[in-house]
């Protein structure tokens, strides 16, 4: 199952615009008898209805770190509060961090893979996007956020489904799934979830994404999981000269600069190639790349090694060994900005070896 | 002869030192854990987890701040008196100053409570990441989002900024006043002499400093956060700059968890990410193994006012008294 044999606490992290629905999902994790009790890190108390006194309520701070990564920022707040919480180890089974509405999700993400006391202790679960069905496309209309918020998710609840038409939602889902079509979407009133549609979901442990979707190839699960070995690798040589065409993989509205995502696919890899040009992609491309997922299938490798990404930041670690049966391919996913997918493709594919 | 009295807690150990002769623990759990004669006895402090904690100056309480949102002092008798009550919030610094002065702090709120009673406020617009008090006056520091800032307590006097770009952390003064050094979350030190301005960059760590102590008479800044403890010079003119730092207890695969200066002795103990404490004088580097490894890190290290007796705690609660004696 997901929860930690590692012994690292699982964390989730609840994105989405105010009056999305956040709250009403929060009070009911914390009051629906699951067994599992839960340190709640929000950003103000607000309407939470429940007295916990694992509630803390904790002002976004954004860390730049000084190391010369443009974009590596943190939520200093979330490093001390996990710093907090393990004086209080064995008190609480998982972590929910509510983010205000118009955080950018990166720097959340990223603290699980920069801080290593955070590493050390807890591990991202999942981040889970609240979304109002009436006002969403008008906020992806707006702002970068709302757009970010959605490409981060790996689960996103369709909330308010019942104050809109069947054509207006349909229209959402298609939007949604436009900007990020690997993220689990479920349709919702009051957030009338089923919980564990949210927590526990293990979606950054591949193996049970894998064994709950039989369907590997098809765009709509996750691959990635936090490995303990970060790579940070921020390549140097740049290599350019695969623009070979101008395909576009992705679809529907192309806002000029609209998130959008690839999914590509290539046989085995020279990991000395792979490295080399996943460095480069993530030290160039970085600041668009919003989210960055992959299994790899290295040649002369018998294990499967899994790389995930937040802007410039990769990590990558060996997870197990293929399976007879399993066909050695290697897989990535990007979801980004102003991204020349067709140069992505062909730079992986230039990986096989 | 080396004697170790073990203690098992199962909780987190915060803090532990001495009041008086007499060993105390701070807990996660909210309590604390006193050794009168020997005898533990334990004080129900923090109705939720306790934070942090210090002594008193005097050296005769501990000050600790809990997730409830209050201040408290403990005596060495076992009375608990709160100080002050910031509601809902998670009191995670708190810091001792010159007459009886009390300085705490929880995200971006930072104050001091003055022996009257009388609370003071110097919040910052960024998260607080440290306080402590300046050797003479009062005065306090508190590290802030891109530098620190010196107040005066008691005086409308302006007050200092220290700018550094970053998060700073846990802060302190050289015992000489003429410094004041943060730990950053960039595996660093930054240091400023006070006379000048005049920045410095301590460098190198694999890992965060989370401990810091000045050895006997200020001479040495020692540090964990390496495979080491690191120690920077500070008693030449230009204090560490220009300077290799010392590297005692070195080991291949350990990083040192905290540090803790003998109180008069060039002598420094050393607790490691495995639970293991070592003595090391500094002039010859001589190792004397004071604990074995055990299940988890040392989060805590204290000498007694003597420099004859140790406390230790751990992340899991195990914790012991050592005594050097003879």
């Amino acid at each position: 199952m997901t929860t930690a044999n590692d012994g690292k606490i699982p964390v989730t992290v609840l994105t989405g615009y105010l009056g999305a629905g956040k709250t009403t999902l929060l009070n009911r994790i914390l009051s629906e008898n699951h067994g599992t009790r839960y340190a709640v890190i929000v950003n103000e108390f607000g309407e939470i209805g429940i007295d916990n006194d694992l509630l803390v309520e904790s002002d976004e701070e954004i860390f730049e770190m000084n190391n010369g990564c443009i974009c590596c920022t943190v939520r200093g707040d979330l490093i001390r509060t996990v710093e907090n919480l393990m004086k209080r180890k064995g008190s609480f089974d998982a972590i929910v961090v509510e983010t205000t509405g118009v955080a950018d999700p990166a720097p959340v993400a990223q603290t699980f893979f920069m801080d290593d006391d955070v590493r050390d202790k807890a591990k991202l679960d999942a981040v889970v996007a609240v979304v109002d069905c009436r006002h969403v496309l008008q906020r992806l209309a707006d702002t970068s956020e709302a757009e970010d918020q959605i490409a981060f998710a790996d689960v996103v609840l369709l909330n308010k489904t019942d104050l809109v038409t069947a054509a207006e939602l349909a229209a959402v889902e298609a939007r949604i799934q436009s900007i990020n079509p690997y993220a689990r979407l479920h349709r919702t009133e009051r957030c009338s979830v089923a919980l564990d549609a949210v927590l526990n979901r293990g979606a950054f442990d591949l193996d049970r994404v894998l064994s709950l979707d039989p369907h590997f190839l098809e765009p709509a699960e996750h691959a990635h999981e936090c490995g303990p070995d970060c790579d940070h690798d921020h390549g140097h040589d740049h290599d350019h000269g695969h623009h070979h065409h101008d395909h576009d993989h992705a679809h529907a509205h192309d806002a000029p600069h609209a998130v959008k995502s690839v999914s590509i696919t290539a046989g085995e890899l020279d990991p000395q190639v792979f490295f080399q040009w996943i460095g480069n992609v993530s030290q160039v491309q970085g600041p668009n790349i919003l989210r960055l997922k992959g299994i790899m299938a290295f040649r002369d490798d018998p294990q499967r090694y899994v790389v995930q990404g937040v802007h410039m930041i990769l990590e990558g670690d060996h997870q197990r060994d293929w399976k007879a049966d399993e066909a050695r391919e290697s897989r990535l996913v990007v979801i980004g900005r102003d991204l020349d997918f067709a140069a992505l493709t062909t730079g992986f594919k230039a990986c096989e070896a | 002869m080396l004697t170790l009295a073990p203690y098992e807690f199962g909780g987190f150990v915060v803090a532990a030192g001495f009041l008086g002769d007499t060993p105390i623990f701070a807990l996660g759990d909210g309590t604390v854990r006193l050794f009168p004669d020997g005898a533990e006895r334990s004080v129900e402090v923090h109705q939720g987890g306790l934070l942090a904690a210090c002594r008193s100056q005097d050296g005769a309480a501990l000050i600790t701040g809990g997730d409830d949102g209050l201040v408290r002092r403990t005596a060495v008798d076992g009375t608990v008196e709160t100080l002050a009550e910031l509601p809902r919030k998670w009191i995670d610094i708190v810091a001792a100053g010159p007459q009886g002065a009390v300085g705490f702090a929880s995200g971006r709120n930072a104050h001091v409570r003055l022996a009257s009673g009388e609370l003071r406020d110097f919040s910052a617009a960024r998260a607080v990441g440290g306080l402590a008090f300046a050797p003479k006056g009062l005065r306090l520091a508190v590290a802030r989002y891109d530098g620190v800032t010196l107040h005066w307590v008691n005086t409308q006097a302006p007050a200092q900024e220290l700018a550094w770009k970053g998060a700073h952390a846990r802060v302190l003064f050289s015992p000489d006043g003429k410094y004041v050094v943060t730990t950053m979350p960039e595996n660093a030190l930054h240091g400023w002499r006070l006379s000048d301005g005049q920045d410095m960059r301590m460098t190198g760590y694999p890992g965060k400093v989370k401990s810091v102590d000045w050895s006997a008479r200020g001479r040495y800044l020692a540090t964990s956060g390496a495979n080491a403890a690191i120690l920077w010079p500070f008693f030449g003119k230009t204090g560490p700059m220009g300077q290799q730092p010392l590297q005692l207890g070195t080991r291949s695969d350990q990083l040192v968890t905290r540090v803790a200066c003998h109180p008069g002795e060039e002598v420094i103990a050393i607790g490691y990410q495995d639970g293991m404490v070592l003595a090391v004088r500094f002039a010859d580097q001589q190792e004397v193994l004071l604990r074995r490894p055990g299940r988890s890190g040392i989060s805590t290290l204290a000498w007694d006012g003597a420099g004859a007796r140790l406390v230790f705690g751990t992340e899991e609660g195990e914790a012991g008294l050592i005594s050097l004696a003879g």
